[in-house]
């Protein structure tokens, strides 16, 4: 029972092809296991894994988003242009805390305009993205810049550890903001199974009417949604500078697709009721191994998008089978009754 | 404290100059089973919706357990016991079964976390209390139907659930499944919870009801113990017309040549070896349970799925059927089991939905479509059928169910139908409308014009409109009947003794 209840996920099915993709990857190049290649990962799935989070839980709620790119870029820029220009000198968290803030009033605008136009998210989403990105190309006349604000500079250079490979000579290191992922991750998982706001999420993606009637404030679950959305991806663009070092305020264009294919991948409905936090962390470590070691393999990093296309057609086909299947089952039971 | 557990006391509510209830009264005692009637408009939704707190009365009273509630809200509804379960049951397909049925209480109680002990054991006792046994870790979405249902009971249950409120709760049942629901609504009136059941399928009413009230045009026509009526009284009551239901008796057959003939059909996995002939004059009914391969014949029939072998035959001549174009095009028109999903165009209007399947025909020279000429029929079939509507060019949605019927049913007229296959004609259609569809068919048949095929388990329907009715089980034909020779019981019995033999093999 158990373990044809574990077939019928997602997860593991992703779960498998991760074990295979890093079989085949340590058999070509001898390089998949090593500590080196670990930590790389770790680190390439920063920014995914946080993002991740926020996008399954508006996908889940029944929505969607594709502005909180240009929300996390927004954000970013704006807190990078404040503090370089009042020269600001204290701890880092402040341009967290700002850029945050800012991300949760984009977010909350998309929110709002949801519930109150009653249109659809993607379409509220892509036309907000436009926006945000083009004020802040616009107005903020924004540029890649490699001058950052004093206490961001700093944590660059912040490293949880580092390992090196004797042989090549080559170290990789864990950026402190690792832990952020890990928190926001925990704190993603309690919040979904463990709190009425998360069932509330899972009720409203899988009847809104009814939600409705059980006595869900389903507007503040969705203002909730893209507002933490917003904040995370505010809360992503200084993590994303620090990790690169510089303020590339157009680097994340076309990431969401990135990150609603992984949590696709993951098994969670783009219909709105279902997915899990595994599934979506599995989903983002298959897109970032595909797209991190192929080239451990001496696969050209331009066959990453294909390989990533194949993997969401199968991947997602595989439970889209399962389902027809169980369906076609109970209208068997149906016909037995 | 009496044991009176609702008072209703001329409640009337009025949207925009439109009468909805005037006057009406109702009353509930404990563990009593009452049955709401009324046709379509009547006013029966909208006396849901002011017991559940979602709509305020404009005047009268109304009092729970002897407390006097007049300015009910659907919180306060709840918190005195008042549940409704909807005609959609509103559980949450993507949730576990027993998330589902803590769900209303963990919302109520405005606790803050989820707690899972609290939610298994919850499940666990209601489900126990019932009777029910479903497995609580299974999605709701995986299961059947009539197990959603008992989920939703369930969940009322939990809170504390003094009145039970179910709209029309037996349309997407089976006969078994009816039975599992009426045992478990016994066991509800055995712990003294009060049910109000809306219905309108009589003999329902007369097997659970202990008392019922039928409301006309939002007034209360009577209130009175289900023991002291009959059918012909019950009906009378609800659409103000006496209605004689007479089986229906062809004034003649052309026995020469069949309109429609059927040689030993065959579709994979749906039915083998069907053959039948309709003369003209002829209703020929079809039963079957749900699974007996009664539909894929319909759609099979209509080209919706094209028959392996056999040949089907339309005034002696064998026509091609492989898809709906070709079916209209040889004037099959088929009125299908769900008009919602399959029947109609939801998102336009009436006159759209009723000229659709002859729009071809519509046409001016410049094949452009004949506006004049569309109004015109449109107009006609709206007589012809008393469709109660108000515009042509307002959505299908406005109508009630039995006009939406009405609607389904000229669409196919229209093409002046050579053979007209009907799946379910009657689901979720009010007493009044389901008479003036089956007198239609009648008349229709006399007209000698036109094959007719009911196809239906509701055997009632069946034997008052069809004079003679074939019975299919497990994709075979396995029996005839005439309507004049054989009862209910009879073919009943004939229609489930499948089922046995099925269970055995």
């Amino acid at each position: 029972m158990k373990t044809k209840k574990l077939l019928k996920r997602n997860e593991f099915y992703v779960a498998v092809t991760i074990f295979l993709l890093s079989l085949v990857i340590q058999l070509r190049s001898g390089q998949f296991f090593t500590a080196n290649n670990f930590v790389d990962l770790a680190r390439a799935m920063i920014i995914p894994g946080m993002l991740t989070m926020g996008v399954m839980m508006e996908i889940i709620s029944g929505g969607i988003d594709v502005s909180f790119p240009a929300i996390s870029m927004l954000s970013m820029y704006a807190t990078l242009e404040l503090l370089l220009k009042t020269e600001y000198d204290g701890p880092v968290a402040l341009a967290f805390a700002v850029a945050t803030m800012i991300g949760l009033c984009l977010g909350l605008i998309n929110g709002a305009l949801i519930c109150w136009l009653k249109l659809p998210a993607f379409i509220i989403t892509l036309g907000t993205s436009s926006i945000y990105l083009g004020f802040m190309q616009a107005v903020l006349k924004s540029h890649t810049s490699s001058l950052l604000p004093g206490p961001v500079s700093r944590m660059v250079k912040s490293f949880l550890l580092t390992v090196t490979n004797q042989e090549l000579g080559i170290s990789s290191s864990l950026p402190s903001v690792f832990v952020f992922l890990i928190i926001i991750v925990a704190f993603t998982a309690f919040l979904l199974k463990y709190t009425m706001l998360g069932r509330g999420i899972y009720a409203l993606g899988g009847d809104p009417v009814a939600a409705e009637r059980a006595g869900f404030h389903v507007n503040g679950i969705r203002l909730f949604v893209y507002g933490f959305m917003g904040a995370l991806a505010g809360f992503v663009g200084i993590t994303r500078t620090i990790l690169v070092g510089s303020c590339q305020p157009n680097s994340l264009i076309g990431y969401e697709m990135t990150c609603i294919a992984a949590v696709v991948l993951g098994g969670t409905r783009i219909s709105g009721g279902h997915g899990t936090v595994t599934g979506s962390l599995l989903g983002a470590l298959l897109l970032t191994m595909v797209s991190n070691s192929l080239i451990l393999m001496g696969i050209p990093t331009y066959w990453s998008k294909f390989v990533t296309g194949i993997l969401i057609i199968l991947g997602t086909g595989v439970s889209a089978y399962q389902a027809l299947k169980r369906q076609k089952q109970l209208a068997a039971n149906v016909l037995e009754d | 404290m009496s044991d009176v557990m609702l008072q209703i006391s001329q409640i009337s509510k009025a949207f925009g100059g439109v009468q909805a209830l005037d006057k009406v009264d109702l009353e509930i005692r404990r563990g009593e089973i009452h049955c709401l009637a009324g046709g379509n408009g009547s006013g029966k939704s909208t006396l849901i919706k002011i017991i559940s707190g979602y709509y305020k009365a404009d005047s009268g009273t109304i009092s729970i357990e002897g407390h006097d509630h007049s300015k009910l809200n659907p919180i306060e509804a709840i918190m005195s016991g008042i549940q409704v379960i909807y005609q959609d049951f509103s559980v949450f397909p993507n949730l576990t079964v027993a998330e589902n049925i803590a769900m209303y209480d963990a919302v109520a109680s405005k606790q803050k976390l989820q707690n899972w002990k609290r939610t298994a054991e919850t499940a666990k006792n209601t489900m126990d209390k019932l009777g029910i046994t479903i497995p609580p870790d299974a999605l709701v979405e995986e299961l059947p139907v009539a197990d959603r249902q008992l989920v939703a009971i369930c969940r009322a249950m939990v809170h504390d659930a003094k009145l039970i409120i179910m709209d029309e709760p037996t349309t997407a049942l089976t006969r078994r499944e009816v039975d599992k629901l009426f045992g478990i609504i016994r066991i509800l009136q055995q712990k003294g919870i009060a049910i109000l059941f809306v219905s309108h399928k009589l003999d329902e009413v007369f097997e659970i009801a202990d008392n019922f009230t039928i409301l006309r045009n939002g007034k209360k026509v009577i209130s009175d113990a289900a023991s002291n009526v009959d059918n012909d009284k019950f009906i009378y009551y609800m659409t103000g017309r006496a209605i004689k239901k007479e089986n229906f008796t062809p004034k003649e057959i052309r026995k020469d040549k069949p309109l429609f003939e059927v040689r030993d059909l065959c579709l994979e996995k749906g039915f083998e070896h069907i053959s039948f002939k309709v003369y003209a004059g002829e209703v020929l009914g079809i039963v079957g349970l749900l699974g007996s391969g009664r539909t894929e014949l319909a759609e099979s029939l209509f080209g919706l799925l094209p028959s392996t072998s056999g040949d089907i035959l339309i005034d002696g001549e064998a026509v091609r059927i492989r898809t709906p174009q070709d079916a209209i095009r040889h004037k099959i028109g088929y009125v299908p089991e769900d008009r919602l999903t399959e029947g109609l165009f939801l998102g336009q209007p009436i006159e759209n939905n009723m000229m659709l399947a002859n729009i071809d025909a519509l046409t001016t020279k410049r094949k452009m479509i004949d506006w004049k000429t569309l109004h015109e029929h449109a107009g006609a079939w709206r007589d012809e059928l008393s469709i109660k509507m108000g515009a042509m060019n307002a959505l299908i949605t406005t109508l009630s169910g039995g006009n939406q019927q009405k609607v389904v049913l000229a669409k196919w007229l229209e093409i002046q139908p050579k053979v007209l296959i009907l799946n379910g004609p009657t689901v979720g259609v009010d007493i009044g409308a389901k008479y003036d569809l089956h007198a239609y068919l009648h008349r229709l048949a006399e007209a000698m014009e036109t094959a007719i095929i009911v196809i239906s388990d509701d055997i009632p329907e069946l034997i008052e409109n069809c004079n003679r009715i074939i019975v299919m089980k497990q994709g075979r034909l396995t029996g005839e009947y005439s309507n004049k020779e054989v009862t209910e019981q009879e073919l009943m019995s004939a229609v489930t003794a499948q089922k046995e033999e099925a269970d055995e093999n």
